[in-house]
């Protein structure tokens, strides 16, 4: 693909690295699939677009009419994706943004021009969740897409990141993905299910139920429904949690092999190195959500350990 | 077999507001009983009526989630750390 009409034709498309080097079985190969190379920095551009392009589809974006408005909540990189389609397609965009995510993607949405609205740090992204629910409930004029319920989401994956990997490493017996709203474990774990059934989907999450202290009740949980349309349970097989200073010692390690990728890569990377210990042998293929540049400010790469976890607590980086 | 809890701030009045626990238990299942039978301000808000874990409460077994094991059958050892977390939305949104 050497010359492509707008950027949003660079979406997907995106390269898988072997990094067996750093698997603590030497029969186990690993792979990571670099998402940091969508044009907006992260895997989010394939949601963002999607969402978008269905909304269009079914009415509810007019291309070309002016003052249409979206409202989202996002930790950043969705909000990141949607702001640069939003931009290119001329559409208003707000989106809820909770206080403690890195600076770097708090400015990364202002310079593609969309609004931010402050939920607190202490909901951390059920906050988000909740406020951008009750405003697109007050103004019903704003188009709300909503990752975590719109089958968009897992779709993107499906059509786009699960087959790429199919084509890629055919081999592949262990997905390993972070959860998040669950779209890329749900798509890409279904497409590669019904290439071959014996693959098993590893879920690798943060201990974001411990981060969180604003819940008052267990009643205010919460499931994206997309989990339970798209047959999560089913889905997967596995879900761990991977602490932060794991986290960031794997996202330190990937530097070994010239990757320099955001912290939940790192996290991703240390589920795999568990999957990889837990087998005899086989290819274990990792999705690296975005790069490290969105990272620099937290000091991940370069400052003590002790204090960067510390940091990492207090931050999503997920 | 003695098997540290540990609680989520959520849960914490219910538990005297202790952060850790210790609980004689083979399975989680058991696990959850012994818990209950300490605190019993915790009847009800882990397990239902008909005996599964309710949907907003995630149970880990050193990091798995039970669910993906074998929910409340999930063996447990001495030494194990059991981490009780509600479900929230995740990240990387």
């Amino acid at each position: 693909m050497a010359k492509v009409g707008s950027v949003l034709d660079l979406i997907g498309d995106t390269p898988m690295v072997e990094v067996s080097q750093l698997s603590p079985n030497p029969e186990v190969r690993i792979l990571l699939k670099l998402e940091g190379q969508n044009p907006g920095g992260s895997v989010k551009d394939r949601v963002a677009l999607a969402m978008v392009e269905d909304a269009e589809a079914t009415g509810k974006l007019v291309r070309g009419k002016p003052d249409q408005e979206l409202i989202e909540p996002s930790s950043g990189n969705t909000g990141i994706g949607l702001a640069l389609v939003c931009r290119l397609r001329g559409y208003h965009l707000r989106v809820v943004l909770p206080e403690n995510v890195s600076p770097e993607r708090r400015q990364l949405l202002e310079l593609w021009g969309a609004q931010i609205i402050d939920s607190p740090a202490s909901e951390g992204s059920n906050g988000a969740v909740k406020l951008a629910r009750e405003l697109a409930r007050e103004n019903p004029d704003y188009v709300f897409l909503y990752q975590y319920a719109n089958l968009a989401n897992p779709m993107a994956h499906y059509r786009g990141t699960g087959p790429e990997i199919w084509r890629d490493c055919p081999e592949v017996t262990h997905f390993v993905a972070g959860l998040g709203t669950s779209g890329t474990l749900l798509g890409a774990g279904r497409y590669l299910k019904e290439r071959n059934p014996g693959v098993q989907i590893w879920a690798i999450e943060p201990p974001a139920g411990e981060m969180v202290d604003g819940l008052r009740s267990l009643e205010d949980g919460y499931i994206p429904p997309i989990f339970l349309e798209f047959g999560g349970a089913e889905i997967l097989d596995r879900k761990t949690i991977i602490k932060p200073r794991e986290s960031i010692e794997w996202t330190r390690r990937l530097t070994e092999v010239g990757i320099f990728a955001g912290i939940s890569s790192g996290a991703a990377m240390a589920g795999a190195a568990r999957v990889a210990e837990s087998i005899d042998s086989g290819v274990v293929v990792v999705v690296s959500p975005d790069g490290g540049w969105k990272y620099l400010s937290t000091g991940a790469w370069t400052e003590d350990l002790d204090v960067v976890v510390e940091r990492a607590r207090h931050l999503i980086y997920f | 077999m003695s098997v540290d809890v540990r609680l989520p701030t959520v849960l914490r009045p219910q538990a005297g507001g202790r952060a850790e626990v210790s609980v004689d238990a083979s399975t989680v299942g058991e696990l959850i009983a012994g818990l209950v039978q300490q605190f019993p301000g915790l009847e009800g808000q882990l397990v239902d009526a008909s005996g599964t874990l309710r949907r907003f409460v995630n149970v880990y077994v050193n990091d798995d989630d039970v669910r993906y094991l074998d929910q409340l059958d999930t063996p447990v050892a001495d030494g194990d750390v059991v981490s009780i977390l509600p479900a929230v939305a995740g990240g990387s949104c």
